[in-house]
């Protein structure tokens, strides 16, 4: 207690955390507020919307397994290489070489598909509960452009182990693009770096993968909480017709 | 020099910048004064919030690290642009899409139907009949019944033209409830709880089901040629 008391009474610590941490309610507002993270979050909250039914934390949960798909993704980029075969290698040396290799591959793929769920969820819970109801309607349509994202990311990220899942899996996804009128087999071929599946196609997807995705879903989700917090924090199950 | 209000319609704002602004309450019709009533207590984001992420951010952490001792993410041969796997199945989240491509010409099911979907649920919120707190049932009915009951015929002639079943059963169960509370021999215990069901909910319920029925449909019945088989008939060939 008395260590305590000296760090955080330290010039120090008082220097990077100005407010005291004695548990008045001006500190626990300042904790917030002071705190360029934590001020995403009004200093204050509705009791209700703490209650679990009320978010079913599904928002929350997205940005946590976004947040643990960065680190296991940051990790794994060390081990891999974008370019064929090697990147199929990489595989095996995570699964037979690299110490806990396979279990970092595992949290990464699972919290992908988790991801993929959960964002869908929260969307539902949002719809349920009329959370979209203005002056949320926009932030629903960044809403919107999160899980399209989402999906992008976790589909460019199919096609990196280099195996026939992944090869078959995005050669079927890819031929979907051709049905777009006039445009098709352009998008295509810029998506691709060529007219199949091939070296190209997975440096490309590499990039938007481990780049240019998760950079845009970053920012996309700072502006979604952003406007959370401006459009009033959460509606929470406030909007849902109570019998 | 100040400038002055064109038009005595409109509000007289002070460049007094020592002055108070006056407040006013500005009800809009979006937010009812009914709603903001519903007003509970308020408490610190600190602890209270916070302490329930970090609770949340322990879960899904220990819940994932046990999902990845039991089960190992798939790895097959490598990639080979010569040996066609017999279905090719794009990820479990497009099976839907793949499963509708099957019914339903490139154009429709790959651009038109995704892009539709997307537009529909992305300009939903612009439209008041989505705001609305009331049942399809608590307001005059008539009209939108019948709206919905000709998109429906149509829908299930297209629906039987493609032989795409799994999206007629849906939407016919999924009809018959939504016009059940009109109906005369309707219990009136059912029409209580069926009546109070908002438009926009019959619609998005029908969305998930459908969309769920055909990912379900993609991923565990469909085999070599998309035909249909049976989960435990095996995979690929
Ligand atoms: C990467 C994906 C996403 C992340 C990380 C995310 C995160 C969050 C978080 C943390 C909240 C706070 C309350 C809660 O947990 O519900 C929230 C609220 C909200 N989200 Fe998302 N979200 C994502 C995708 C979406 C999608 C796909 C939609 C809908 C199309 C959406 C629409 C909304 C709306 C309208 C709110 C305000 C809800 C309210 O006021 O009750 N978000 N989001």
């Amino acid at each position: 207690m008395k260590l305590e008391k000296m760090i955080t009474g330290s010039r120090v610590w008082r220097s990077i955390v100005r407010h005291g941490v004695e548990p008045t309610n001006r500190n626990r507002v300042l904790t917030v507020v002071q705190n360029v993270f934590l001020h995403l979050h009004s200093a204050k909250v509705r009791r209700r919307n703490l209650e679990f039914s009320s978010t079913y934390y599904l928002g929350a949960v997205s940005l946590i397994l976004f947040a643990i798909l960065v680190g296991t993704g940051i990790v794994l980029m060390i081990y891999y290489h974008p370019s064929v075969p090697q990147a199929y290698n990489d595989m095996k040396e995570l699964k037979f070489v690299v110490g806990s290799g396979m279990f970092l591959r595992n949290m990464h793929r699972w919290a992908a598909h988790g991801m993929v769920i959960v964002v869908f969820l929260h969307l539902l819970r949002v719809f349920y509960h009329r959370a979209y109801k203005p002056p949320r309607e926009f932030n629903w349509v960044v809403g919107i452009v999160l899980l399209l994202m989402t999906l992008l990311l976790s589909y460019t990220g199919y096609l990196l182990p280099w195996d026939q899942l992944a090869f078959w899996a995005v050669s079927v996804g890819t031929n979907m693009v051709k049905a777009v009128p006039v445009l098709g087999d352009r998008i295509r071929y810029l998506l691709l770096g060529g007219n199949v599946v091939g070296e190209s196609a997975l440096l490309r997807f590499y990039v938007l993968h481990c780049v240019i995705l998760p950079l845009a879903l970053t920012i996309g989700v700072g502006v979604h909480l952003w406007r959370v917090r401006k459009d009033g924090s959460v509606a929470g199950s406030s909007g849902r017709k109570r019998g | 020099m100040r400038k002055e209000p064109s038009s005595s319609q409109e509000l007289r704002k002070s460049d007094d910048a020592r002055g108070m602004p006056r407040r006013i309450a500005l009800v809009r019709r979006e937010a009812p004064a009914q709603l903001l009533e519903d007003r509970s207590e308020l408490v610190t984001t600190a602890p209270h919030l916070l302490l329930r992420e970090v609770i949340v951010f322990q879960i899904c952490v220990i819940v994932l690290a046990i999902v990845s001792i039991l089960f190992d993410a798939p790895l097959e041969g490598i990639a080979d642009p010569e040996h066609t796997p017999n279905p090719a199945k794009a990820p479990w989240y497009f099976l839907g899409l793949q499963e509708l491509l099957h019914y339903f010409p490139p154009i429709v099911a790959g651009v038109l139907i995704p892009g539709l979907v997307v537009l529909a649920i992305g300009v939903m919120p612009y439209f008041r009949v989505n705001w609305e707190s009331t049942g399809l049932y608590e307001q005059p009915w008539k009209k939108t019944i019948a709206l919905v009951s000709g998109i429906v015929a149509v829908s299930v002639v297209i629906f039987v033209i493609f032989h795409t079943w799994v999206v007629l059963v849906p939407t016919l169960v999924i009809y018959g409830l939504m016009i059940l509370p009109g109906l005369p021999f309707c219990p009136a215990r059912l029409r209580g709880v069926l009546g109070r069901v908002h438009l926009a909910d019959w619609i998005m319920t029908w969305f998930v089901i459908v969309a769920i029925l055909l990912t379900l449909t993609g991923v565990f019945f469909r085999g070599p040629g998309w035909s249909f088989v049976w989960p435990w008939q095996g995979g690929t060939q």
